[in-house]
């Protein structure tokens, strides 16, 4: 065989292997779709075509679940989304707020200072949803690392097939529909529910040993405080109504002193259940750990006002290429409540 | 690093690209730091122990080997003017210098070893015959390093050592050289046993790319990965599973299943683990000796030895067996022997012995518990009783002629892997009782219904897992039955191109797709890693 010849079929085997491998790990990676779809919350941030949002919201389910970006925007005009993932730790929000200054640069971001608890990650599942979702950059690398479990590699993120080979007995027709192109399961970052599961017999938190938050904790809490200092954002921390995971007095000192200490507003929604109107009975649709879309509204309508009113969040209805982006999220958003009324048999 | 890490693929990756891009007088000593640099990743509180054995031999062997150099060239100059016993003389007097240089390092480096993996062993014993209830009365365990693979480097470093002295390789002057010799990261870990003589041959030697070497040692490196992945690392939660069950429920049906799991998972993982050692130096151009000849298919347990971790058979073979049958004492005691018992009983007498040393050892070499000693008896005394038993057989075979048949041959190869599968299971216990109260079970606990009832399915392994086994296995033995004729890899290396592709691409993807590594899986340390 001639040498150029050679190559050529080289190259050529070379080419197929890669492409069968490249649609393999396409194939085998969770898509998210149906079941737990918490998964695909952090990538659909980058399908947005205008990212100039004035508000960013960073955490757990705490925020992705408990406030509606789009009722912000009917009510107020404000433009946000919401970069949440299941189980986020403070690391995890962290560089997802540098990723999301890689594109813009938000007057507000909104943290929900629930993962404090964590001083490092606790379950690998919940690294891959946060994680696996962001675009290669350092950001993502230091996110990575700054997560990995024991039992993880850094390679594994770069070619999740290592990760999710095993999946094979597990395909369905779904990883086959969604291999390339993902159905968008949020509203700018909301997981809308509209069922209601009414908060009964809630556990109260048992004793603990140690209260106080771990150092690795702080330490992103600050890198957090500094990012937005130096990128002139205001920082607003929260702790969301959610009555669980525990939210213990003590916690709640800590957080408090840190607040006074640099300065920085921290609004406590357990504490404001008059003002935000949240009814436990209605508002909540698996017993008080996450708002349906009743609650995630009405504690829209609350924090809305105070980010127009105390922070002077901008109205932006008047423009006219937001107006329109808008216009059709709140189809889409109206459309997905039509849709689980009837999945839920709500009138 | 574990072999199966992916620090471990990089670190070979990265080695193989610098060792071909490097000037090739630097390659010996690329291995040497890289060896290195494996060895003190695993912990660097290992270092001081290979140190010691790697200086202690180079020492050893360079001073017996300037004192033979001296003795043949005094003898030389002495040629016309000593008498023929008075050169005999010198050359003894010589030799027996030599030997106490040797007998000290030997001395130095077993009981480095001995310390170090057997003193705690030997302390619970004296403890037990004290019979000493109260802790506090007992010798306290000591805590103790284990070096990683010091079995293994002490013997080839032993082996080095005796080659000197019987001046059968010469000393190696260059400590650096001698020092990769001992530490050559891919048989550092589980072997084989290396001889100076064999491997020193292409270890230090200039090696240009060469593009048939590189591919089929990745090749055979991949062969491993599957052997260890897909069989043995898959296989290992049902025999953990029954092996662990300390309350006893797994007895009966599945301890005839662990013990007959247990001999596939040792054959996989260890068989892999030398083939990923292999194929690296392959891939280095680097021939590192066959450790294993498809050893489930011998016919008799004395077969099965001749074919099953041959570098350490040959070990004791040469370096005890030998020796002690040709020792002074077990001269004198076979003379004592065929004056007192005759000259065919006193004949064998000196056989039982030397071979009962060879085994006792090789049971301790196994582990430093009980359970290894006894497996070695095991095998000396069926290995012992086949050979009092050798002419009945011979007869048995003139006499019935069917018994030269395929059908007989694969009778006695299922009987000598069953007979394997029993003595195996002696690894598996740490008291000796357990494991027969285990192989009792298979007769006395009736659980046969619970296969019918799914049982199989509860001990760590799905359906589609002994589905994957199966079908692994039965890869396994078409390639041993192949390898017959010649080298699969050569075989394959003949077919077309996008045939071989096909072939390679396939087994890649096996190891990828049904591999049990990563998350949820166990991808465990190699079995030999702790002997």
């Amino acid at each position: 065989m001639k040498k150029s010849k050679k190559v050529i079929v080289i190259l050529v085997t070379v080419a197929i292997i890669i492409a069968v491998l490249y649609f393999l790990q396409k194939l085998l990676v969770p898509k998210y779709v149906d079941g737990i779809v918490e998964g695909a919350l952090v990538a659909e941030y980058y399908q947005e075509e205008n990212k100039d949002f004035d508000v960013i919201f960073i955490g757990d389910c705490e925020v992705y679940e408990n406030f509606s970006p789009v009722a912000l925007w009917e009510e107020y005009g404000i433009n946000s989304y919401i970069r949440g993932s299941a189980e986020q730790y403070i690391f995890q929000s962290y560089y997802l707020l540098e990723d999301t200054l890689r594109y813009h640069k938000p007057e507000v971001v909104v943290f929900n200072i629930q993962s404090l608890q964590f001083g490092k990650a606790q379950n690998e599942a919940y690294n891959r949803m946060s994680i696996e979702g962001m675009k290669w950059s350092k950001s993502k690398v230091d996110c990575i690392k700054a997560s990995m479990t024991e039992e993880e590699d850094f390679i594994t993120y770069v070619f999740p097939i290592l990760r999710y080979h095993s999946r094979w007995n597990e395909i369905t027709s779904e990883d086959f529909k969604y291999m390339f192109k993902s159905k968008k399961i949020s509203h700018n970052g909301y997981f809308m529910r509209i069922d209601v599961k009414a908060a009964e017999n809630v556990p109260t938190g048992r004793p603990l040993g140690n209260y106080d938050f771990d150092e690795n904790a702080w330490k992103y809490l600050d890198m957090m405080r500094e990012l937005c200092d130096e990128n002139d954002i205001k920082l607003i921390m929260i702790k969301a109504p959610s009555l669980y995971p525990y939210w213990y007095d003590q916690y709640d000192a800590q957080v408090v002193d840190y607040a006074k200490k640099y300065n920085l507003p921290y609004y406590n929604f357990l504490s404001l259940g008059d003002e935000t109107g949240i009814d436990y009975s209605t508002d909540t649709y698996d017993g008080g750990l996450h708002m349906n879309l009743s609650g995630a509204e009405k504690l829209s309508h609350y924090f809305g006002n105070i980010l127009v009113n105390e922070y002077g969040v901008s109205d932006r209805r008047g423009d006219a290429t937001l107006e329109a982006i808008w216009n059709e999220k709140i189809k889409d958003y109206n459309a997905e409540i039509e849709a689980q009324k009837i999945k839920y048999g709500i009138d | 690093m574990l072999f199966t890490s992916y620090e471990f693929i990089g670190f070979v990756a990265l080695l193989l690209v610098l060792y071909y891009l490097i000037p090739k007088r630097f390659q010996w000593m690329l291995l040497l730091v890289a060896s290195y640099v494996f060895y003190i990743l695993a912990d660097p509180m290992y270092l001081p122990y290979i140190l010691v054995t790697t200086f202690t031999t180079y020492a050893a062997a360079l001073i017996m080997q300037k004192d033979a150099d001296k003795t043949s060239d005094y003898l030389k100059l002495h040629k016309e003017d000593m008498e023929k016993d008075a050169r005999k003389a010198y050359k003894a007097a010589r030799k027996k210098v030599r030997a106490r240089v040797m007998t000290l390092c030997i001395l130095i480096n077993v009981g480095i070893l001995m310390f170090v993996k057997y003193v705690n062993f030997i302390i619970g014993n004296v403890n037990s015959v004290l019979q000493v209830g109260d802790p506090a009365g007992q010798f306290a365990l000591l805590d103790v390093i284990v070096p990683m693979g010091i079995s293994f480097y002490t013997f080839m470093a032993l082996s080095y050592l005796i080659d000197v002295y019987r001046g059968t390789v010469r000393a190696e002057s260059n400590p650096g050289k001698l020092a990769l010799f001992i530490t050559f990261f891919p048989h550092i870990v589980q072997g084989p046993i290396s001889r100076y003589g064999d491997l020193s041959v292409t270890l230090f030697e200039e090696h240009a790319f060469d593009k048939t070497k590189v591919s089929f040692g990745l090749q055979r490196i991949m062969w491993g990965f599957f052997k260890k992945l897909v069989v043995a690392d898959r296989i290992m939660p049902a025999v953990t599973t029954v092996i662990g069950d300390t309350e006893g429920g797994h007895r009966g049906m599945y301890a005839l299943v662990c013990v007959i799991f247990y001999t596939i998972e040792l054959y996989a993982d260890f068989t892999g683990g030398i083939d990923i050692t292999i194929g690296i130096a392959e891939a280095l151009g680097i021939t590192v000796k066959e450790n294993f000849e498809r050893p489930y298919f011998s016919m008799s347990l004395k077969e099965y030895w001749r074919r099953w971790h041959i570098t350490m058979c040959s070990w004791f073979r040469d370096y005890i067996f030998y020796p002690v049958s040709g020792s002074k004492w077990l001269q004198k005691f076979t003379k004592f022997s065929r004056k007192t018992f005759g000259e065919k009983v006193g004949r064998r007498l000196p056989v039982y012995i030397s071979s009962f040393i060879v085994w006792f050892t090789t049971g301790l070499w196994h582990g430093a518990s009980w359970n290894f000693i006894v497996w070695g008896l095991l095998n000396y005394l069926v290995l012992m009783i086949s050979e009092e038993f050798e002419p009945l057989y011979d007869r048995f075979h003139n006499r019935f002629k069917w018994s030269n048949t395929r059908a007989y041959d694969l009778f006695r190869i299922l009987r000598t892997f069953l007979l394997i599968c029993v003595l195996n299971l002696f690894d598996c216990f740490e008291h000796v009782g357990d494991t027969f109260k285990m192989l009792a079970s298979i007769f006395t606990v009736h659980n046969w219904n619970e296969l019918a009832e799914g049982g199989l399915l509860n001990i760590g392994m799905s359906g589609l897992d002994y589905l994957i086994i199966l079908l692994a296995v039965i890869v396994m033995i078409t390639v041993s039955l192949l390898q017959r004729k010649e080298s699969v890899r050569v075989q394959i290396a003949a077919l077309k191109y996008p045939v071989r592709v096909l072939i390679w691409f396939g087994l890649f993807l096996c190891i990828l797709l049904v591999g049990a590594y990563g998350i949820g899986y166990d991808s465990s340390q190699f079995i030999y890693n702790r002997f």
